[in-house]
């Protein structure tokens, strides 16, 4: 998936296992007297592939993952899709869209994982893109899918179904679609770098020292 | 590890996790020649840790599974809420839940490091208020290990002198890391309600050991100890603040079996392991004393069996009590050591109920690093045993509270339901309400004490066994006042706190505490079921986990515990550990056992 806006932490995984290795080492420099680590710490290990997991579900390799099971939707649906995980995660001026960080293919993944309600989840989403393209027949015409519509049009039917305790009735089916499309693209964007680096996150970098918060952050809360 | 090297020990330890490895730990640094038997397989963390993957880089963005329940990147190894081929069941009407992980280390390697000294109270609940069994012995008799523990595995904390929260000895404790913004403003705000918030007791270590020192101090006549105790310390680093402790370490900043107890108890020679090996019976010789134990070698699936002179059974509370239940002879029809008919019995959980909400003033927050040690920074001990004293409350015993929150790595589920606070935005509305909303969602989660009763108790069910063969549990549950009055006193608290933040408390709070308790088993610190005492016709053990009709047995895990105060039992099951690890040291020496 397209996920390269790098420059701007959280650094990626090897760069942070070189950090690592040379922060782990550092007390070892600053401490005196007569526990001096003689650098035992400092061969802080690298791997990048798990040979003693034994590859199951149960026990996979956790430092180099994988995902084992076959995706469900179509090409045609993860166009569709694309479409409306833009709708709901649009592109603007910090960041960029939720399908340009691929959020559609997260969502193919989530779907076709063999799990009970990843399952339901399948019929959700199936079912709901469909909906989507017959009430685009029915409010703009024969011929209209919901992925060609208008901006304008597409918050004609979003507007409708985005808010489950005010959706209408008859309209109930789709604003649940719509809530778990909204949550999936959610996770999707928002734990990819673009988004870490959209919410200003700036951890999972290890630190020499832990420090107390920053003085604009206590006036933030109210403690000076 | 996978070796046998000798052909006699003077002790087989069932488990390798906190007790299991504590035990190990202190015999083989004693000159005891000693067998580990592990049911899962070989770990190590320093290799097998995934520190700083990213949510993004794990299949569901690392969401909870039903073959990983708390998530990808959980430590968790064969194990869960199920595991796999080794089926248990509840009676009906309970939905009893029990966590096990199959590897080196057990549930060391992904608990949550949270160290509190059970108190003086702790120890003598029933002459307190009437309630439950005191312990046979009292918080001064395990205070000198509560502070080797703490020396030997680094803990973070401070000693703040309030009310049945002890303090360590001088020198013991390393020193909390600062508070986050969070939980400064959490301080603040329940400094106005009375209610304490102070550096909480992890077992994260915040600055490198002091190795000769504390080696001298845990083991002053014994070089070797010192030696191989001092080594592992200067191959641990501290936390570098970065990537959560639930994973695993693999620089060893937090405490995990495998790579605190284990190394330096092999470094001494005389411990050996063997993995893969599932332990289902004691068995003893005609006199009904404990000759060592049958398992299964699940690389084979052959049965075989080890000798020794001693043998301790530390395979998890509920683990232990089914070893001894199935461990049935002419001698002991009902199982090994259980004339008190008492074996399973007074199974205790912790009582769990949260409430989050979310905080205005925490929006917009200026961007700063807030992953910290990854667990709490502070929290808030129990502080009603006056009131509960003068009778103010509706239920007999304490708990103290875990929070958190705050700009933390985005995972799955990120703003995910909060509907409520968006009436359901999109586009660009909603990539606006996210930013806003990001790190001003406030959790706090209730840890509570259970009351033992005659209702909650596993059982050996004859109609089922394991893929081993080996027959299976059945659990037996019921919550009494006590447990469901302080489950809803928990989540008022709790909203009262967050109002009082001026945020918006985002949880049902329940009217009815069996609304709002977590399920049984569901927290994880199941103990009991194998309770010590000093009356061999109330009780299973003494107050050195020694069996009162077979002397040469010990069960030295959360099983002995006669209470489950509301501090985490981690650190208590290794202080209580050691304490017996000592002993059977003593009586093999004057060969008054074995």
């Amino acid at each position: 998936m397209s996920d390269e806006a790098g420059g701007f932490l959280p650094m990626d995984r090897r760069q942070a296992l070189k950090v690592m290795a040379i922060v782990a080492a550092a007390p070892t420099l600053s401490t005196c007297g007569p526990d001096d680590g003689t650098g035992d710490v400092a061969t802080a290990p690298l791997p990048m592939s798990n040979p003693k997991a034994a590859g199951t579900a149960w026990d996979p390799d956790l430092v180099a993952p994988s995902i084992p099971w076959e995706r469900m939707l179509t090409a045609d649906e993860l166009e569709s899709l694309a479409v409306l995980c833009d709708v709901i995660i649009p592109a603007d001026d910090r960041s960029l869209s939720a399908s340009q960080v691929g959020a559609h293919d997260f969502i193919d993944e989530w779907v076709s994982a063999p799990y009970d309600g990843n399952e339901r989840d399948l019929v959700v989403v199936r079912g709901g893109l469909a909906w989507m393209d017959r009430e685009a027949v029915r409010r703009f015409g024969d011929g209209r899918r919901f992925r060609d519509l208008t901006a304008e049009q597409h918050r004609s039917i979003c507007d409708d179904i985005c808010f489950l305790p005010h959706a209408a009735e008859g309209y109930e089916a789709a604003a649940g679609f719509f809530d778990k499309v909204r949550d999936l693209t959610s996770t999707a964007f928002w734990t990819t770098n673009v988004g870490m680096q959209d919410l200003r996150y700036v951890g999972n970098v290890p630190l020499p020292r832990w420090d107390p918060p920053p003085a604009e952050v206590l006036r933030h809360i109210g403690i000076e | 590890m996978r070796r046998k090297a000798q052909q006699e020990y003077d002790v087989i330890v069932v488990g390798s996790g906190a007790a299991g490895g504590m035990c190990a730990y202190v015999l083989a640094c004693s000159g005891v020649r000693v067998l580990m038997l592990e049911a899962g397989r070989d770990y190590d963390p320093v290799s097998e840790t995934p520190m700083f993957q990213l949510p993004k880089d794990a299949p569901l963005r690392g969401a909870g599974t039903r073959e990983k329940p708390f998530g990808f990147y959980d430590a968790t190894v064969d194990g869960g809420w199920q595991v796999p081929g080794e089926p248990y069941s509840s009676a009906e009407g309970t939905e009893f839940r029990w966590w096990r992980a199959r590897m080196l280390g057990g549930r060391t390697n992904h608990w949550g490091r949270i160290s509190l000294r059970m108190g003086p109270y702790d120890y003598m609940p029933y002459s307190r208020d009437g309630l439950g069994f005191d312990w046979p012995m009292s918080y001064e008799d395990v205070e000198p290990y509560y502070d080797k523990t703490e020396m030997l595995i680094g803990v973070y904390g401070s000693n703040e002198g309030l009310e049945n929260t002890p303090s360590s000895s001088a020198g013991v404790l390393q020193p909390p890391p600062a508070a986050r913004a969070e939980e400064l403003l959490t301080q603040k705000v329940c400094r106005g309600l009375d209610i304490p918030v102070i550096p909480a007791h992890l077992a994260i270590m915040t600055q490198r050991q002091d190795a000769d020192r504390l080696a001298r101090a845990l083991w002053p006549n014994n070089p070797r100890a010192q030696q191989v105790t001092a080594t592992s310390m200067r191959s641990r680093a501290a936390c570098f603040f970065a990537t959560p402790c639930g994973r695993g370490c693999s620089i060893k900043a937090n405490f995990q079996s495998p790579t605190v107890l284990l190394p330096p108890a092999v470094a001494t020679g005389n411990l050996d392991i063997l993995t893969d090996a599932m332990v289902r019976e004691v068995t003893i010789d005609s006199s009904g004393r404990a000759t060592g134990v049958h398992y299964i070698d699940k690389r084979t699936r052959l049965d075989e069996h080890v000798s020794a002179r001693v043998v301790v059974v530390a395979a998890s509370a509920l683990e232990s009590a089914r070893i001894l239940l199935n461990s049935k002879s002419n001698l002991f029809p009902d199982g090994l050591g259980n004339g008190s008919g008492l074996v399973g019995k007074y199974v205790m959980d912790t009582v769990g109920a949260g409430v989050y909400g979310q905080i205005p003033m925490l929006e917009n927050m200026p961007p700063h690093n807030a992953d910290g040690a990854s667990a709490m920074h502070l929290y808030t001990p129990w502080w009603l045993y006056q009131e509960q004293a003068r009778g103010r409350l509706d239920f007999a015993r304490g708990y103290h509270v875990e929070f958190g929150g705050g700009r933390r790595m985005p995972g799955f589920g990120a703003f995910s339901g909060i509907e409520p606070l968006t009436e359901g935005s999109y586009g660009q509305q909603f990539k606006d309400d996210c930013r806003r909303y990001y790190g001003s969602f406030l959790g706090f989660d209730g840890r509570g004490e259970m009351i033992p009763n005659e209702d909650s108790f596993c059982e050996v069910n004859p109609d089922e066994v394991d893929q081993w063969g080996i027959p299976t549990l059945r659990f037996h549950w019921k919550w009494s006042e006590h447990e469901l009055n302080q489950a809803r006193h928990m989540q008022h608290t709790f909203a009262g706190i967050i109002e009082e933040m001026g945020g918006r408390v985002l949880s049902t709070v329940q009217a009815d505490g069996a609304d709002a308790i977590a399920r049984p088993g569901q927290i994880i610190h199941e103990v009991g079921g194998v309770i010590m005492g000093d009356d061999p016709s109330r009780s299973v053990l003494n107050q050195f986990c020694q069996s009162w009709e077979v002397d040469n047995l010990f069960v030295t895990d959360g099983g002995c515990f006669v209470s489950n105060a509301d501090k985490n039992p981690t650190l208590s099951i290794m202080a209580i550990a050691w304490r017996a690890s000592d002993h059977i040291v003593e009586q093999l020496t004057s060969r008054s056992i074995g």
